[in-house]
């Protein structure tokens, strides 16, 4: 697809005002970064809402936007599992259960947690490998983002990469977390109002949604799937080879929604940060659930454009989505869809939006690093009693080498085909055995700082071995999978990486269980007052009025969620 | 006292609005979308700078009330 867009005057006009405010946020906030608290933590002062939408902004990056489109497309509605499975219960989890304990101890960070409640070397890795993890993640929403700007518009993709890390830089580095949570407030409303009116336009040229269904039938059927596998989320997963996504029902609930949905929402700093800086206990439990509003609703702004394509692109009319090594280029759902819809003007507004998508993924990743590696790493190891001022100096410095290491990423990045999958892949190898660390931690007093630490590198190593001993259909083994031998072929790369993580975790809980109860306690329990469930006194809430309560908005919101999977079912 | 995030999303998006909305009434037909013949600019336009405008008068409601850090919860 040669440069298939053509920008006029106000849609630069529209991009160019975009980054300004951008940039001018950063600049009204630095007045109010007078430490490192305030620098890494936003002061822990924001209100929940405020909260609520950064941490679904930050969520918001290329893998969102771009990848669930594509999904869409390749898959239809079942991609929806990464919401209403794979998101909504592991939210109101942390919020309800968890986030006392990070909101309630004096840990700074989740890898600081894992200090307090086991030991240094658990700590050390976590944060290594969860600092690798985020310069990862930002260096893919910056290829991403080049890689499209070259496709479609031909710009230069070493520019891109160039000034896409200078903007985010500069608001970091001015006024911290605070400027990155409201740069994704306005990145969250941007995406909402560039992504609706496409979704709307595209859904009437399909016909409505009875359209959409009819039209989704013979891409499913040519696929060799029944007529209804493009539009039933549960239907047809009785069996791999039955459904596009290539899984069964099993392994998407446990490797999904249970093993890959809670590692990440419950324990990747990312996430969990925006919370953290919330003005009190009530608002940093609300955080996550106020959130998993609108993450509920994105499948009809992400997922929806996809199966639109794909639906249009079948039916033979003047939509067509371009063609990538003999297969569809999926990445290109969104872009085609707004060559293909918005005239001058709403073209800016919906480039902007994208490009806020993966700004906003970039940022979050940036500022999970520079307070990782500033109180974890750097404090922790390099210098423990330096000046507050000392900190923050170095945090803003910290900002400069992620953003140059998210630069690298980004090139490494440019490897790989879908970026989806390799997200998933990082987050089996280091994430999915983590949440057994965190379960045991959190909610069995005897688990030992040995008995963590050798867990998770058991599960992270099960991660890898698995990984080594299986492929997916069709794929040459190496980066993908079978480096050690093929043992197993996985009907699809999906559910090779949601058995990669249902493998780690399992190891790691085993693990640690085994190593804690072979290992004595070092923790007294007045250290772990704050830390663990038992031993932690529990919140009051008799003066909260009971809309805002963490329990009550979890039911509804889990409630809601269930109905959202009956109704696609 | 902090900025108030609301202050720039009301700006931002009233801006956008106005701008769309003003484009859109001015090139009129020309750019009138060639599917269904609505005038995507004018009309989206106009719910942006709505959004902006609700945005903006909380912000400078907020700010007339307390110290401007925007509603309770």
């Amino acid at each position: 697809m040669p440069h298939s867009l053509t920008l006029t005057g106000i849609d630069y006009a529209i991009l160019v005002i975009y980054f300004l405010f951008v940039l001018g946020i950063g600049y009204v906030l630095k007045r109010s970064v007078s430490g490192s608290k305030d620098f890494f933590e936003s002061g822990r002062s924001l209100p929940a809402w405020i909260c609520a939408l950064g941490f679904i902004g930050a969520n918001l990056g290329a893998q969102e936007v771009m990848g669930m489109a594509a999904s869409g497309a390749k898959y239809g509605i079942m991609t929806s599992h990464f919401y209403w499975v794979g998101a909504i219960p592991a939210m109101v989890f942390v919020a309800i259960f968890m986030m006392p304990f990070y909101y309630g101890s004096k840990a700074r960070s989740v890898p600081e947690y894992l200090k307090l409640r086991f030991d240094e070397k658990t700590r050390g890795f976590n944060a290594l490998t969860f600092a690798t993890m985020t310069v990862m993640s930002s260096g893919i929403s910056m290829y991403a983002l080049a890689t499209l700007l070259n496709a479609i518009l031909g710009w230069n993709f070493d520019g891109c990469i160039i000034v896409s890390g200078l903007i985010v830089l500069a608001y970091i580095f001015m006024g911290g977390l605070t400027s990155a949570i409201y740069n994704e407030v306005l990145q969250f409303f941007l995406i909402v109002f560039g992504f609706l009116p496409l979704v709307l336009l595209g859904l009437k040229d399909v016909g409505g949604w009875s359209g959409l269904m009819a039209k989704l039938s013979p891409v499913a059927t040519k696929a060799g799937f029944d007529a209804g596998a493009f539009s039933h989320s549960w239907a047809n997963t009785g069996s791999a080879n039955a459904n596009p996504m290539g899984i069964e029902w099993f392994g998407l609930a446990m490797g999904l929604g249970f093993v890959l949905s809670f590692g990440y929402w419950c324990t990747d700093f990312l996430v969990v940060q925006r919370a953290m800086a919330a003005k009190d206990m009530g608002a940093a439990r609300r955080t996550p659930i106020l959130a998993a509003v609108p993450k509920m609703l994105f499948p009809a702004l992400v997922i929806l454009p996809g199966m639109i394509a794909i639906a249009l692109h079948a039916a033979g009319g003047d939509f067509q989505l371009p063609a990538k090594n003999g297969g569809l280029n999926y990445d290109m759902v969104v872009p085609t869809m707004l060559a293909h819809y918005f005239p001058a003007g709403m073209l800016g507004l919906g480039l902007t939006a994208l490009m806020a998508s993966f700004m906003s993924g970039m940022a979050g990743n940036v500022t999970a690093f520079n307070t990782v590696w500033t109180y974890d790493l750097y404090q922790g190891y390099i210098k423990k009693d330096g000046t507050d001022a000392h900190y923050l100096a170095v945090g803003r410095w910290t900002t400069v080498v992620g953003i140059l290491l998210s630069m690298g990423a980004a090139y490494f990045a440019a490897k790989f085909n879908n970026i989806m999958d390799v997200l998933q892949l990082v987050f089996a190898f280091v994430n999915a055995p983590l949440f057994a660390t965190f379960l045991l931690g959190m909610f069995w007093k005897r688990t030992t700082g040995h008995g963590a630490f050798f867990g998770l590198i058991s599960g992270t190593v099960a991660a890898a071995i698995h990984h080594g001993l299986v492929i997916s259909k069709g794929v040459e083994t190496g980066m993908k999978g079978g480096w050690l031998s093929v043992v197993h072929t996985y009907p699809s790369e999906m559910a090779q990486n949601f058995w990669t993580a249902i493998w780690a975790w399992s190891v790691c809980f085993v693990a640690t269980i085994a190593i804690s109860l072979a290992t004595r306690r070092k923790k007294t329990d007045e250290e772990l007052t704050g830390l663990v469930y038992s031993l932690t006194p529990k919140i009051k809430e008799h003066d909260i009025a009971w809309w805002k309560k963490p329990a009550v908005l979890g039911i509804i919101v889990l409630a809601a969620s269930f109905g959202l999977n009956l109704l696609f079912w | 006292m902090q900025l108030d995030v609301r202050l720039p999303i009301g700006l931002m998006f009233s801006l956008f609005g106005a701008m769309l909305a003003v484009y859109g009434f001015v090139q009129g037909a020309a750019v009138r979308h060639r599917l269904f013949g609505a005038n995507l600019n004018l009309a989206w336009g106009l719910v942006m700078l709505a959004f902006g405008v609700v945005m903006l008068v909380f912000a400078l409601r907020a700010r007339g009330k307390n110290d401007g850090r925007g509603p309770a919860s």
